[in-house]
């Protein structure tokens, strides 16, 4: 990162962004601020190849026979998007970029309890999203993100192990990080700060980082185990010997269930400090809340077999995936109405990353409940494996997750640069998002319900006008996700000087300058009210 | 639905319509409570806005009546969805007795779909409406699934092992069938349609074309050729009359039951159950046999087993007795149409066998 020309206030204060200069002081930092800011750039990078992928699709789909891409490249780029988007973009997202910056300074800290293996854990994602790269390059891989075996094992004939094995690298990443965030948070906090008193971010970030680090090593193994196979044959999946393809999917599954949570909570977390700052209110029901992150975490471990209802599983198994999935939907049904219930006799404002929580809570109600359809096992043995169940997953994952990590980067977003950004261009960018995202995704559920099969190159021509439409919906998406990058670069120079506390929200975040000390707090500070005291009556938790 | 613009398939099974009405329920579910908690958001950002800078929030800590009833009534809809939904899951995972089997290989990137009277067909599968039909199905390679959207059945196909769906359509015509898990580079192109026709072009369908032989007596044919008789007809092996579906005591003391998973892993690996009371002599015909003709061997040695209505190539297999049955209306060939009686009579049993008690 070269050398930044600053406004003569932000300049003439030491933070942590020019404490020093020169390259090596960004890839040797140890402060979890800068290597924030070093995950931002990578996942951002990350995103934006996945994303290509995606539009590639889209136009190929526009026609029934596909109208751009040979099948080949087509599922080539279909498992490219899962594997980018879910490993290098969504998983590390709001944790590594989000949690990193603030988790030290929610609680007071002066950095995570290590610094040096939270560098390691930026230099590990890196590495695997190198090898990712490289299997991309080197031809890509067409078994789709999920991997299924003998197809990956024995038939594909394209980049497996290299693509499966910076999913592996980068796994570690995620595990590092959050054994950094549960030791932090149990040992770092500020005196008078109690586990009732956290911001409801440190909850969420908290459960995530547990199915980080218990999930995570399956999945690890899971790819050893592919590996070993295809390269040795080692038989384990193989039913010629023995072996039993639907293993395969137990492990698999095991971890990317739960692994979906780690994408769903953080931005969770997010929304419950959007939509108190933004009503200046207490949020409603704070226990309720904070136990809700944890039993997402919990259940989450118990509900893979959703994924197999039909893949050869018995009857009596799916009915108790069923029924655990079921359950694990009630704790986010609580959050939902509890964001909601916030904002009653707040004072309500609407700049744009309000404007992305009032869009996350709108689409991850929808998309959330459709996950009810796939919980259904009647209704599940229509749906499974078709557009339906891409619609599901794209609503709670981009009009969810995605919708709130952006308005978590626009609402610290001067605490990170010191820069207030044009809050008109972005409530436009907020907009066309959600009408692209709408346009884009809602076709899926029809589709899906028709029968039209995901991972399909080329399509019955029956569906045609419903795949216009979705494609159509992601050309808009694609214009709104582009706008931000434009005006957040131009902010980092010519942005308004945003002050310790732009929004007036609470938080020990906005009590320190922006961009923050490296050390963060000139002194610790004690702790002596709840989250979110805003208004006189505060009670002290 | 209106004419131009479908949200649901034909209904064509007898279970389609159960699974839409479920289906209708939750988009009912989904619908009101995204409106419902869009306009309270809605509502209460536009009621609460800042007016003023000086605008105060008025503080509301919680309410635990209100957290009790938003936890118990969604979880009273969860609860009343999940068993609405696993009942109907396993009334349609059921075949019913009568079930007609056909048999249906995947491998990449066509469907070989057998039928007990002899014809194969490759990505087409016609069947008679009305009538009860069992697909029991496996992979050549990777795994594959068999969609009909119309019929609102799946499954996956997977090698090394049997899955099964059944279905009864409702009404004649063609329907899609798709491979929906995903297999490699021509995976979209892997499916066909369905056809469903009334009894009697179904009879017509089957009689004409090149007559192929049933399964039961390619099967037959099999067993002499690979000389399992050597063994099997001779009490160095277990015999196979009535063998299908019975308990078989193993030499390890436990008990399995003789299905298509058993003897399909009898035929490759025979070396891993053993019936009590033989040797472990039998070879193995892995890399002799292939799917289809383990299915050929299966249809005969079922064939050997007393009862059942669901057998394949017996003169009277169909159109499967309804005498009994739950299935209503329909075609019945009283006295009337039987498969051209090009088939040999099974060894073992009499033939002439009308169905299941």
């Amino acid at each position: 990162m070269a050398t930044a020309v600053v406004e003569p206030e932000i300049g003439s204060r030491v933070h942590y962004l020019n404490a020093s200069y020169g390259i090596k002081s960004w890839l040797l930092t140890t402060d979890h601020k800068r290597i924030a800011v070093l995950y931002l750039a990578s996942i951002t990078f990350f995103f934006f190849v996945g994303g290509s992928a995606a539009v590639l699709m889209r136009l190929n789909l526009i026609s029934p026979q596909g109208a751009l891409l040979e099948p080949e490249t087509y599922n080539k780029l279909f498992s490219m998007h899962g594997i980018i988007m879910v490993f290098l973009f969504m998983i590390p997202s709001i944790p590594a970029v989000l949690g990193n910056f603030l988790v030290p300074l929610m609680i007071g800290a002066r950095d995570l309890a290590f610094p040096r293996l939270n560098l390691l854990s930026w230099y590990v994602f890196v590495v695997g999203g190198c090898f990712t790269l490289y299997a991309v390059i080197a031809g890509g891989v067409d078994t789709g993100w999920t991997f299924y075996t003998p197809l990956s094992t024995t038939y594909a004939n394209t980049n497996v192990i290299s693509a499966a094995l910076g999913v592996f690298i980068a796994g570690f990443s995620s595990i590092l990080t959050g054994l950094n965030f549960i030791v932090t948070i149990h040992k770092m906090r500020a005196p008078g700060l109690t586990w009732f008193r956290l911001p409801l971010f440190i909850w969420a970030i908290y459960s995530t980082s547990v199915i980080q680090i218990l999930g995570t090593p399956v999945l690890a193994i899971t790819i050893v185990l592919v590996a070993l196979e295809r390269l040795i044959h080692v038989g384990v999946f193989d039913p010629a010997v023995g072996g039993d393809p639907i293993l395969f999917q137990h492990l698999f599954w095991f971890y990317s269930h739960p692994a979906v949570y780690i994408m769903i909570l953080p931005s969770m977390g997010v929304m419950s400090e959007l939509v108190t700052a933004f009503s200046k209110k207490r949020i409603f029901g704070y226990s309720f809340i904070a136990f809700s992150s944890v039993a997402i975490a919990a259940i989450s471990f118990l509900v893979w077999g959703h994924h197999m209802f039909v893949a050869g599983q018995s009857v009596y198994a799916g009915i108790v995936f069923s029924a655990l999935s079921f359950a694990v939907a009630i704790p986010s049904a609580i959050k939902v109405f509890n964001w909601t219930a916030t904002l009653y006799k707040g004072s309500v404002s609407y700049q744009a990353p309000m404007l992305y929580a009032i869009g996350f809570i709108g689409l991850f109600t929808m998309g959330g409940l459709t996950g009810l359809f796939l919980a259904t096992l009647a209704v599940d043995a229509h749906v499974h494996g078709t557009y339906f169940v891409v619609g599901h997953f794209h609503y709670i994952m981009v009009g969810g997750a995605v919708m709130g990590y952006l308005g978590g980067i626009h609402y610290w977003w001067p605490k990170i640069t010191g820069r207030l950004y044009p809050d008109g261009w972005a409530r436009l960018s907020a907009a066309i998002i959600f009408i692209g995202f709408n346009l884009t995704f809602f076709p899926q559920y029809m589709l899906g319900y028709l029968g039209m099969p995901r991972r399909y190159a080329v399509y019955a021509p029956e569906f045609q006008v419903l795949n216009v439409m979705s494609s159509a919906g992601a050309s808009i998406l694609g214009v709104g996700y582009l706008i931000p990058l434009v005006y957040m670069v131009w902010s980092m120079r010519y942005g308004p000087v945003a002050g310790p506390n732009p929004w007036g929200a609470k938080g020990l975040e906005w009590q320190t300058p922006s961009p923050p000390p490296t050390e963060n707090f000139e002194e610790t500070p004690i702790v002596t009210e709840g989250a979110y005291a805003y208004g006189e009556e505060a009670k002290v938790a | 639905m209106w004419q131009g613009f479908p949200i649901r398939p034909d209904q064509a099974s007898t279970i389609a319509r159960g699974v839409d009405h479920l289906y209708y329920f939750l988009t009912a579910v989904d619908l009101f409570f995204t409106a419902f908690i869009f306009l309270a958001v809605f509502y209460f950002a536009v009621r609460y806005r800042r007016r003023s800078e000086q605008d105060q929030a008025t503080q509301v800590e919680g309410s635990l009546p209100l957290e009790v009833l938003w936890t118990i009534i969604p979880l009273g809809i969860c609860a009343f969805t999940f068993l609405w939904g696993s009942s109907l899951f396993i009334r349609n995972s059921r075949p019913p007795e009568a079930a007609s089997e056909i048999f249906v290989v995947g491998k990449q990137w066509m469907w070989k779909l057998q039928h007990p009277e002899g014809p194969m067909e490759i990505n087409e599968l016609h069947v008679p409406v009305g009538r009860p039909i069992k697909l029991t199905t496996t992979s050549e390679d990777v795994i594959h699934n068999f969609y009909v959207p119309a019929f609102r059945v799946q499954k996956d196909v997977v090698p090394g092992m049997y899955t099964s769906i059944w279905f009864q359509a409702t009404e004649t015509g063609r329907f899609h069938f798709f491979c929906n898990q995903y297999c490699g580079t021509n995976h979209a192109v892997m499916g066909g349609y369905v056809i469903v026709m009334s009894p009697d072009e179904y009879e017509q369908w089957l009689s004409g074309g090149v007559r192929a032989e049933s399964m039961v007596s390619a099967g037959a044919q099999l067993y002499e050729q690979l000389a399992c008789i050597t063994c099997h007809g001779t009490g160095k092996g277990p015999p196979f009359t009535n063998l299908f579906g019975s308990k078989v005591k193993l030499t390890d003391g436990t008990t399995v039951t003789a299905d298509e998973t058993y003897i399909r892993e009898c035929i490759l690996y025979p070396s891993v159950r053993i019936p009590a009371g033989y040797q472990p002599i039998m070879p193995t015909y892995k890399g002799q046999v292939t799917e289809e003709q383990i299915l050929q061997l299966l249809a005969y040695i079922k064939s050997l087993s007393s009862g059942g209505a669901n057998q394949p190539g017996k003169p009277n297999s169909y159109p499967p007795s309804l005498e009994g049955g739950a299935h209503g209306g329909g075609n019945r060939n009283v006295g009337g149409q039987q498969s051209p009686a090009t088939v040999p009579a099974p060894r073992g049993t009499g033939a002439g066998e009308q169905g299941k008690p």
